[in-house]
Parts: structure tokens; C-alpha cells; sequence
């Protein structure tokens, strides 16, 4: 059977979500979408036109990918609201990656207008995917208030950082029915294979792979990476030992 | 030295030319000065001559300063242009009796804060691997550089042979020296490329003569209509057709079309689908402050908190902050946030930007392509050529392009160049 990722009854056989940002041209970003081997790409709305030619829209399209409008950019509720109905009437997707931010500098979502918005959006027949902080209480309030997903960070956007508290990435794992999806923070291929192995859905990157010096190449370490920790979750790691257990049979 | 004007508003316009050129920017002209100094003769069409991307342009001659991860073929053309500036810029300073403030002092490249320091550490390594010549400087050293810069300043780099040039001076001492050369500058918009059996025959232009308010319409070329409004000192240079058979029926026939209508140039009709450059609008907003004294010595580009931004000084005290880069289709308004990002991060900078008087806010497009290098030679239909998609380096890459474009007219294009635009018709 085919280990796919659902995500509000759409199935993925692919589980690296990619984001668009920072790439430095559309020839780049499509050859590191090909080799990420995505299904799934964000694009933020509030910097593009989605009638315009020869945009990202048109590679994603080209490509076969599926596109997921965020609301980058967002500081309140209301504009989230606004951008992601921009989005849905442009592109004809109720998906939205939610994504208020609190402050310039971190760049770390605000939980107070992410909720907000989540609630409003639900309500208005939106598949909605929020990206928040690694909270497990937050993240299972967004669940309850029928989020599709969760998607908590490892670190700030673009940091690089990797994953700073895997605990709580364990946590919201373990509390969560909805798919989380590790986003933000990503920084190489080990904090990739990481998060699957903490027991998130997917992982979501972009500047890891579009500010690499080679981006088709970190892309496809990154879809290695994905797969990796997704297979050594389901085979399940051996307990942790102080001392040496001898892996060959003893001569009795 | 300066050429009379007055002889040049009548050039003997014949009914057939060897070449014409879709769009009078700094490329398209460009390539009609050097191709009429090839002996070719030339006519320009553009409704609005130089006030498309190039009066936007801040004119950084930075190939070094703006190399970029996986972009090496850029960085070559760039060097490859730059070099060739100095010759061409003294050629068309002699030849239209203008200055076109070409300086030649470096940038300087700073970081705020210990994230942008160490990403500019990485580029600097990255430039070293290129075997460039760039100098780290310490914060201390590049405030003795430029006092101007704020205190915070914790690093540089200084790309020493990095220039730069005014783009509106380049176009208007471009339109010059064609006149001079008898090379008419219609104003007039181009509606269509005329071919017969598989090969160009010349431009159709469209029904309505063009005129400064009429520069909208797809292939103007022209934006910024504050801009376009002011009666241009050099209007007298630049002619409305000759009456005659051919511009009566609205045509200028030529052996070869040269399309270099940046960001236009992706739509304009008569050209085969598999031939239409695949070029974008991306915006960009910029600003010009101006001051009574020189605020900086060379240009300046800096990363705050990851957010690019440059300063380029004018001899005349003016500064330009620049530039966004917005993938907004043909929208050419001009944002609160735009201008607010440029003054937020231009002020970090340089603190006392804040007490400069605004000159002048511009919204261009500049024309991108999926692989950020331009088009430029023979295309697939017999008699067009390309010269556009030049994105963030069409001042640069003007002299380059020229020499390139005339290449291609001459029958001496090399099939194999990065820029050719076979490599995108197989794709179509």
C-alpha cells in the first residue's frame, strides 16, 4: 500500500512541500521543483498577479504542481482574510497556507490573529493549513477549530536553524489527528530527515534549497532527506542503550 | 563637436531600411547607433523614446557586486559589457557632445548585524572563488570610505572595478548622436511585424500616430507618465515619419527587425509563436532624493536585516534608492510599501538620507526571462532579431548587446552564444 500524505482527503505521494521564495529565476526554481519531486508548492499572493505571463504560476502549472496561495506578508487577521479570498477567487483553490506574522524581525507567527483568522476562514469554507509556532496547545486549538493540518515552525523562517525544540514537534505529533507538517527553520538535509523521524507528515522549505549554491541539488538531497526519516519512522528506531549491545550472535 | 540639430530633424529617410529597431531604450538605441556606425541604415520606433525601464534605471555598472549563486554566465557578460564601457561611453560622449556622468569608484557592499555579516562574508568567499576583486573591510574602514554611513555598519565589501553610469543622460546623449547620424527616432508605437513568405519585411505601425499621451498601448515601451508629460529638450532630435508612399499606408519596410521592446517585447503580433521572446514585467520602484552637497563618493549597497537595497550618487548631488522587485504583470503604481521599503532600509544606511529633498519616484518594468540572461541575435524567422530581456542589467549590458546585435546583422552571430535565442524557440 502506498504511504501517501492526505491532507483534507487529497492524497500526496510526495510529502516536501515547497515554497517559491528567494530563488534567483524561474529557470532555478523549476529545475529544484523537478528535483525535489513536489506535488504540493506555496506561492505568496500579496507579491504576484496571478493573470500576469510567464509567472511561478505558470511553471507550477507546467509541472503539474499543485499550488497552495499563502498569506505572506499578513500582520492582522483581517488582511489574511482579504488575501486568502484574493486567492481563492484568483486561482480556484479554498486551500491557504495561514500565515500572520508578528514582527519584521523574527518573522514568528502572532497565535492570537492566526487564530482569528483560522476561525474566520474555516467558517468560510477555506481548507486551511495555519503556520504557528512550535506550541502543542495552539496547534491542537487549531485542530479542534478545523484546521486541515498544522504546521508549526522549526525555527524562523529562513533562519536555517533546523529544529530548535524537537520535544514539542514530538508533542503536537503525538496530540495531532490532522497531518503537522514541519515548516520553517529548515537549514540542510538532516533537519529534514529529523522532522519525519519526530513523526511529522512533511516538511515545507524553500530558502534551504533556493539560496543554496546549487538548488537543484539541494533539492534533491532535501527529497532524500523526506524519505529517509519518513521510512525510518514506520520501520522504528531501536531503543537508546548506555553501553554496547554486540550485533553479532555470541559463540555459546 | 555638438552635432546642429536643425539638420538632423530632416535625414533623407529612404523607403526601405537595412534595420529597424522596436523600442528606443538604452538598448534599442544603443543598437541603432552602433549599427548605423557599422554603415547600416537604421530607423528607431518607440512612441516615447527613453522612458521605459531605462529612465528608471539606476545605471549600476556592478557586475562584481551583484554576482549571485548559480547566475556565472551573467556575471561573465557583465565583465565581458563593462569592459567595454569606457570606449563606449567616450565614443558617445564625443559624438553627441554630452556627459553622461559615467564614474568608475567601485561599490561597497555593507552588513548590518551579524546575519547579514556573515552572509556577505559567504558572497565575499563566493566572489574570491570567481577570482574577482573585491576587499573585505572592516565596519571602521568603510565608514573612512563613506562617513555618511551609519554607525552600525559592521563590514564590507568593496568591488573596486565596479561603475556606474546615468541612464536618462545615456539615452538622451543616444538620441543625440543618431540624429547626428541622420537615424530617424519615430514616435510611434509598433502594432505588428510584417513578414512575407518566412522572412521580416519591416514594422506596421499602429493606425493612431503615436504621441506622448498615447504611449499605454502595448509596445510603448513607456511607463512613467509624469515623465513622458515633460517636453523633452531633445524632442527636436527624434522625427515623426517622412510623408510618403510607405508611412502613408503606415509601414517601415527593412531588411531586418531588431525587437528590443524589454518587457513588451513578449506579445507583439506578426511574430510565430515559437519565435516571441518569453520575457516578463518585474517591477521596480526607485526614487531619487537630491541634495545640495554629494552624500556618498561611490555606490553603496547594503543588507538590512535581508532586505537589499542600494544608494547610487549622481555628480549632480542627486541619490538613488533602489529598488524593488514585484512579479506584478504591467502594473507600473507606485506603493506606500514600495516607497516605504526603500526609505526604511535606505535610512539604516544612511541616516541622513531622511533630510534629501524627493526629486523623482519611478515605477519601471524591467524584462525577465526564466534564465535571467537577455536575448540578443537571430531568431527563427528569418530577419528578426532580439535584444531584450536584459532584467537587471540592460545599462549594463548596452555596449555588449550592441556589438552582439550588429554581430548578428552582419551575418557573424555565434549560434552557440548564452544569450542566443534558440535556446528557448526549441521549447515552445
Amino acid at each position: 500500500m502506498a504511504d501517501e500524505l492526505i491532507i483534507a482527503g487529497e492524497k500526496f505521494s510526495s510529502r516536501l512541500i515547497m515554497g517559491t521564495g528567494g530563488a534567483p529565476s524561474l529557470e532555478v526554481l523549476d529545475q529544484a521543483l523537478v528535483a525535489s519531486g513536489t506535488q504540493l508548492t506555496t506561492v505568496a499572493m500579496r507579491r504576484l498577479d496571478p493573470s500576469s505571463q510567464g509567472s511561478v504560476l505558470e511553471v507550477l502549472r507546467r509541472r503539474g504542481i499543485e499550488v497552495l496561495p499563502n498569506t505572506a506578508g499578513c500582520y492582522t487577521a483581517g488582511e489574511a482574510v482579504l488575501t486568502a479570498r484574493l486567492a481563492r477567487e484568483a486561482l480556484g483553490t479554498s486551500w491557504v497556507k495561514l500565515e500572520v506574522i508578528s514582527d519584521e524581525r523574527t518573522l514568528l507567527p502572532d497565535p492570537i490573529e492566526t487564530f482569528d483568522a483560522a476561525e474566520r476562514l474555516v467558517a468560510d469554507g477555506f481548507t486551511v493549513l495555519p503556520y504557528i509556532g512550535d506550541d502543542p496547545a495552539l496547534a491542537r486549538r487549531l485542530e479542534q477549530a478545523g484546521c486541515a493540518a498544522v504546521m508549526p515552525l522549526g525555527a524562523p523562517i529562513g533562519s536555517g536553524l533546523g529544529i530548535r525544540n524537537p520535544h514539542n514537534i514530538e508533542l503536537i505529533v503525538e496530540a495531532a489527528s490532522v497531518p503537522v507538517v514541519l515548516d520553517a527553520g529548515i537549514g540542510t538535509a538532516s533537519d529534514a530527515a529529523l522532522a519525519m523521524e519526530l513523526g511529522c507528515d512533511a516538511v515545507l522549505l524553500a530558502t534551504a534549497v533556493t539560496r543554496a549554491q546549487r538548488p537543484d541539488l539541494m533539492a534533491a538531497a532535501m527529497r532524500g532527506a523526506v524519505e529517509a526519516g519518513r521510512q525510518a519512522r514506520l520501520a522504528g528506531r531501536i531503543p537508546r542503550r548506555r553501553y554496547a549491545e554486540a550485533s553479532s550472535p555470541r559463540v555459546p | 563637436m555638438r552635432p546642429a540639430e536643425s539638420s538632423s530633424t530632416t535625414p533623407a529617410s529612404p523607403s526601405r531600411f537595412d534595420v529597424v529597431v522596436v523600442g528606443g531604450g538604452v538598448i534599442g538605441l544603443s543598437v541603432a547607433w552602433r549599427a548605423a556606425a557599422r554603415g547600416l541604415s537604421v530607423a528607431v520606433v518607440d512612441p516615447a523614446p527613453g522612458s521605459g525601464a531605462s529612465h528608471a534605471a539606476a545605471g549600476m555598472l556592478a557586475p562584481v557586486s551583484e554576482v549571485t549563486y548559480t547566475e556565472e554566465p551573467l556575471l561573465g557578460l557583465g565583465l565581458t559589457s563593462l569592459a567595454r564601457w569606457p570606449a563606449f561611453a567616450a565614443e558617445l560622449a564625443r559624438e553627441s557632445g554630452q556627459e553622461l556622468d559615467l564614474r568608475r569608484e567601485g561599490t561597497l557592499d555593507v552588513a548590518f548585524g551579524a546575519d547579514d555579516l556573515a552572509a556577505l562574508g559567504e558572497l565575499g568567499a563566493f566572489m574570491e572563488k570567481l577570482g574577482l576583486p573585491v576587499e573585505r573591510l572592516t565596519g571602521r574602514e568603510c565608514r573612512r570610505l563613506e562617513p555618511m554611513l551609519a554607525p552600525s555598519v559592521r563590514g564590507g565589501l568593496l568591488a573596486p572595478d565596479d561603475a556606474w553610469v546615468d541612464p536618462r543622460r545615456v539615452t538622451r546623449a543616444l538620441r543625440r548622436a543618431l540624429a547626428g547620424r541622420g537615424v530617424p527616432v519615430l514616435r510611434e508605437r509598433a502594432a505588428e511585424i510584417l513578414v512575407a513568405g518566412d522572412t521580416v519585411t519591416g514594422v506596421r505601425l499602429a493606425s493612431s500616430p503615436g504621441t506622448t499621451a498615447d504611449v499605454r498601448p502595448a509596445f510603448s515601451g513607456a511607463l512613467d507618465t509624469a515623465a513622458d508629460a515633460r517636453p523633452s529638450p531633445d524632442t527636436a532630435a527624434d522625427v515623426r515619419p517622412a510623408p510618403g508612399p510607405d508611412t502613408a499606408a503606415r509601414v517601415v519596410n527593412a531588411g531586418c527587425v531588431v525587437l528590443a521592446a524589454g518587457a513588451w517585447a513578449g506579445g507583439l503580433a506578426g511574430v510565430p509563436e515559437g519565435v516571441l521572446p518569453p520575457v516578463r514585467p518585474v517591477k521596480g520602484q526607485i526614487m531619487r532624493l537630491r541634495s545640495a552637497v554629494p552624500v556618498l563618493s561611490r555606490c553603496v549597497r547594503g543588507t538590512v536585516h535581508g532586505s537589499p537595497v542600494y544608494l547610487v550618487p549622481r555628480g549632480d548631488g542627486e541619490l538613488v534608492v533602489g529598488a524593488t522587485q514585484e512579479e506584478l504583470g504591467f502594473d507600473t503604481r507606485i506603493t506606500a510599501g514600495g516607497l516605504w521599503e526603500l526609505l526604511r532600509d535606505a535610512r539604516e544606511l544612511v541616516p541622513g538620507v531622511t533630510e534629501l529633498e524627493v526629486a523623482d519616484v519611478v515605477a519601471g518594468l524591467r524584462p525577465g526571462t526564466p534564465d535571467n540572461l537577455p536575448l540578443i541575435g537571430p531568431t527563427g524567422l528569418p530577419g528578426l532579431h532580439l535584444a531584450t530581456g536584459h532584467h537587471r542589467s540592460g545599462v549594463l549590458l548596452a555596449p555588449l548587446t550592441a556589438d552582439l546585435v550588429v554581430d548578428g546583422l552582419t551575418g557573424a552571430a555565434d549560434p552557440g552564444h548564452p544569450c542566443s535565442p534558440s535556446r528557448f524557440e526549441d521549447r515552445a
